[in-house]
């Protein structure tokens, strides 16, 4: 074969996968759902979302505005993924303060919280019932915090009092996780006159493994780094001698207090770059400069992350980390084989999802599916930047609910599925392996302990999905070899 | 000593010789972290087992999403009841109202899967926003053809007892619509049984084996037609007396079913049941049946009991439990095990219940009503337990203290009533209480170096 024919032959390929590229463009968005109802949601509510960050500050303890069942539901969906104690108060409406206004639970309940656990911050969230009955929140925190202020009696120191605004029937947890983040700083933050050498990072709702590594990767990049939430210790403790009211741990109030004066920010989230987020806040308000980034999963994303890295300390990337992605080409290479051409369904988060498509993208799956119950308008434009080169566009839903995937799924008829637990059923039903991921993972042990970030996370995740794809191959085969 | 809120002092009583005082059966104390639900709660307990109906919460999702698909209630037919349908209340549905939406999602979804009834949750802000669910709900059910029934469960309208009570008037609405026929003289209902592992079904059979008819088991597997024609039963049969007593005095005014109050945890108590069934029917041969029943079915279960009885006696056990009636089977079966009660508390007990448990419990054991983790952490040091048994909420505080856990909760995935239940139930503590994983946990690491 002469030099020229490969050259053309490379110049045709080029050619087909710009038609496809082409094709993922012009693609027509999804059919609208044909249900009103909302069947098996794909989405939590948001002041789930917010006490989860409330959870990631230190010596703060998360507030619900609103009835006592969904303080408690939301502690029993999150310690059934964390297996960790989650305090959350509430206030604890009554159907008088339905009809005159709850300000005096929250008063109660706030006097409560700080002599039973002597919080530094208390994280107030909002729920639908009291902004459907008009409560001005923000307000009544406001006037607490004057109160105590001029109580003799507690020498006029209250925790800190953060508020925010989420009302479960918009949005969904993500929503409610990002506003606490930009609430907590909006509140906290104060103007610096000189700039710091730190560096905010905002990474979204990910599991206690991956705070753990991107405050490693900081450290090893020798950037002073605030990260926000940290629940890193505060949801993924060690066994202990006596009961801590408030874990140790989360990110420290004075290092949210400096963010103002920070070198820069760094928030994940490809969904939610149009959107007044922390860094966006910080931004505007402080000319800190924002890098907004895609979750980085899987190498192309982690390296978009990492030359920002390398950007912001003014050094090239440790050598620790040259070689853990030295390492993930090769078992990339390694695996090549097992996964090329399969077809997965993910679902969860937007960003989680946008990840994912990244990672499986650039190792050879289709994402047949990219489904979330989140609707911020941006996911189709995300999964097309991160995952431009499919030789299948994939089905994009967002709004989608676990029964519309599962109807989907079964026409699309995917080799697997990678989300949380809640797809469990449907991998079941089709017989296909369910990799897990995010949150909530409440059928296995260890969901907290699942990395996905950064070159580490990417190893894990593709280390598990090509041994997923393995397992079933060798359960479904006839003859079971032991060697693959 | 634990740290105890003022305004909740008086819900927390220690045995001893002074007077028996302990507040209850009030809202919870603002910012207290209370380990209840809500009035959503408690309505979606009691019906969820119901596997041939539609339920639907009427809300914004989260009400919908933190109770799909949770519980161990099974069904041997349809699994309707594990699915999660809601209205999504969204932003513009709050300022518009929710009917149409809401009669949208019946109709589509009893199409789909064409239920024997519905249930429609309506959660905290379908009142607020005026949406007139009856009339929905009436709509509906004219359209399609089979019962919708209302469940007012706001959230905030009450504590997770009125839910109870909302779900009870919910199936009061449906029984005594069907025809009696073919109901046996010899007939019972099974109430507050929730089929959590197939439960019922042991449960079940032993009626059967006495010769007992079973009309309608409420709700554990249960079954809308059975339901309906539960007012033929002879005797209603009310476990978890807290969720279902009402529904019983309800079906007693109504139709006259006399009831009695059971429990079928641990061996004493489901022997009492059987019992008193037979002697409720006076019929001598159906006593001597079961009187065979139950020295059979002990004989078969004692020898595993006492090995693990064997290992676990002496040690000490705390109890936090929604309902106080489950508490007294609790302590009775541990007693069984030789293991000594020193904590018991409960969600929803009344003061009747708690003198209850007071006669039942030694002294020095801590009797408290609607705790919290701080407190339960601090009586778990205080009373040094080995075995806490509680749900899902209460696992993380005896885990984290190096303390010994069994789920006695709706989520469970074990089979703890009956004879056989109780095996497993001993298991459960043995396999906790025994495991060396405690050598590493820094409380039993002081201990072995004393």
């Amino acid at each position: 074969m002469s030099a020229n024919t490969i050259a053309d032959v490379s110049a045709l390929t080029n050619a087909v996968t710009d038609m496809s590229a082409g094709l993922n463009i012009i693609q027509k968005p999804a059919a609208p759902p044909s249900y009103v109802s909302t069947r098996n949601a794909c989405k939590l509510c948001a002041p789930l979302g917010a006490s989860l960050v409330f959870r990631g500050i230190e010596g703060a303890v998360p507030f619900l505005h609103g009835s006592q069942g969904c303080a408690t539901y939301m502690r029993r969906y999150i310690i059934s993924h964390f297996r960790e104690p989650m305090d959350i108060a509430a206030s604890g409406f009554s159907e008088s303060s339905a009809i005159f206004g709850g300000g005096d639970n929250l008063r109660r309940g706030l006097q409560n919280v700080t002599a039973q656990y002597k919080p530094i911050m208390i994280g107030v969230a909002t729920t639908c019932l009291c902004e459907t009955i008009g409560e001005d929140v923000a307000a009544m925190v406001r006037e607490y915090v004057l109160h105590v202020s001029q109580d003799a009696e507690t020498g006029g120191s209250a925790p800190h009092l953060v508020h925010v605004s989420t009302p479960s029937y918009s949005g969904t947890h993500v929503d409610g996780f990002h506003a606490a983040v930009r609430a907590v700083v909006e509140a906290l933050a104060r103007p610096s006159h000189s700039r710091s050498h730190h560096v905010n990072l905002f990474p979204g709702m990910v599991s206690a493994a991956d705070l753990r590594y991107l405050k490693e990767i900081a450290e090893d990049f020798e950037i002073s780094s605030i990260v926000l939430p940290d629940y890193s210790e505060t949801l993924d403790g060690p066994a202990l001698d006596a009961y801590q009211k408030i874990p140790a741990g989360g990110t420290p109030i004075h290092g949210i207090r400096s963010a103002a004066g920070a070198r820069a920010s760094i928030e994940f989230g490809r969904t939610i770059r149009q959107r007044d987020t922390a860094a966006a806040f910080l931004e505007s308000a402080f000319g800190v400069r924002a890098h907004r980034l895609g979750l980085p999963i899987g190498i192309n994303e982690t390296d978009r992350f990492f030359s920002t890295l390398k950007d912001i300390a003014g050094r090239p990337l440790p050598r620790k980390y040259e070689m853990e992605r030295g390492r993930l080409v090769d078992s990339y290479v390694d695996g090549h084989k097992y996964v090329f051409g399969k077809r997965a369904i993910v679902y969860g988060e937007e960003d989680l999802v946008v990840g994912l498509a990244a990672l499986i993208g650039e190792i050879g799956i289709i994402p047949v599916l990219c489904a979330s119950g989140g609707k911020s308008g941006a996911l189709r434009q995300a999964i097309a930047e991160v995952a431009p080169n499919l030789p299948e566009s994939p089905e994009i839903c967002d709004g989608a609910d676990f029964m519309s995937i599962a109807e989907k799924a079964k026409l699309l008829k995917p080799d697997l599925l990678i989300g949380n637990s809640k797809g469990y059923g449907i991998a079941r039903d089709l017989g296909i392996p369910l990799v897990r991921v995010g949150f909530p993972i409440h059928d296995r042990i260890g969901g907290q302990r699942i990395l996905h970030l950064g070159y580490r996370g990417a190893q894990q995740l593709f280390d598990r999905i090509v041994n997923a794809l393995l397992e079933y191959k060798q359960q479904t085969s006839e003859i079971g070899y032991s060697y693959m | 000593m634990t740290d105890i809120l003022q305004e909740r002092e008086r819900q927390v009583y220690r045995k001893s010789a002074e007077p028996f005082q302990i507040d209850c059966e009030k809202q919870s104390v603002a910012g207290s972290v209370s380990q209840r639900a809500c009035v959503f709660c408690g309505s979606r307990v009691v019906l969820y087992p119901i596997a041939d109906a539609l339920h639907i919460v009427h809300g914004p999702i989260g009400c919908a999403s933190y109770t799909w698909d949770i519980r161990g209630a099974r069904s041997s037919g349809p699994q309707l009841h594990r699915l999660s349908f809601s209205t999504d209340l969204q932003e513009m549905d709050v300022i518009r109202g929710g009917e149409k939406k809401l009669f949208a999602a019946l109709c589509e979804l009893i199409d789909a899967h064409q239920p024997k009834a519905a249930f429609v949750y309506a959660t905290c802000i379908a009142g607020i926003i005026g949406d007139d669910v009856n009339a929905i709900c009436k709509q509906a059910s004219e359209a399609k053809g089979i019962p919708v029934l209302p469940v007012h469960s706001e959230g905030f309208k009450g504590t997770k007892k009125d839910g109870y009570r909302a779900a009870c008037e919910a199936l009061f609405q449906l029984i005594g619509t069907a025809s009696t026929e073919g109901t046996a003289a010899t007939s019972v209902n099974i109430l507050g049984d929730f089929n959590l592992a197939g439960e019922i079904w042991m449960i079940r059979e032993y009626f059967e084996r006495m010769g007992i008819q079973v009309v309608a088991c409420i709700t554990g597997d249960g079954r809308v037609d059975d339901i309906r024609r539960a007012h033929g039963a002879a005797l209603n049969l009310v476990q978890c007396s807290g969720s279902m007593t009402y529904l019983a005095k309800s079906m007693k005014e109504r139709w006259g079913t006399p009831f009695l109050r059971v429990s079928y945890f641990g061996i004493e108590d489901m022997a009492q049941a059987l019992y008193g069934t037979a002697r409720f029917f006076k019929d001598p041969e159906m006593m001597r049946r079961t009187q065979e029943l139950v020295h059979e079915e002990i004989d078969k279960v004692m020898p595993q009991i006492n090995a693990y009885r064997r290992d676990v006696q002496g040690k000490k056990a705390g109890i936090y439990v929604g309902g106080a009636f489950k508490a007294f089977s609790l302590v009775r079966a541990l007693r069984l095990l030789d293991m000594k009660t020193v904590l018991v508390g409960s969600q929803t007990g009344s003061r009747e219940d708690y003198e209850q448990l007071r006669e039942l419990c030694d002294e020095g054991t801590i009797i408290v009503d609607d705790s919290n983790p701080l407190e339960l952490a601090g009586f778990l040091q205080e009373k040094e337990v080995d075995l806490f048994i509680g749900g899902v909420k209460e696992r993380p505080i005896a885990y984290k203290l190096g303390v010994g856990f069994c789920d006695h909760n709706h989520e469970r995935k074990e089979a703890l009533a009956g004879f056989a239940g109780m095996v497993n139930f001993a298991r459960e503590v043995h396999s906790t209480v025994m495991s060396p994983v405690w050598q590493f946990t820094s409380r039993r690491r002081k201990e072995m170096a004393v």
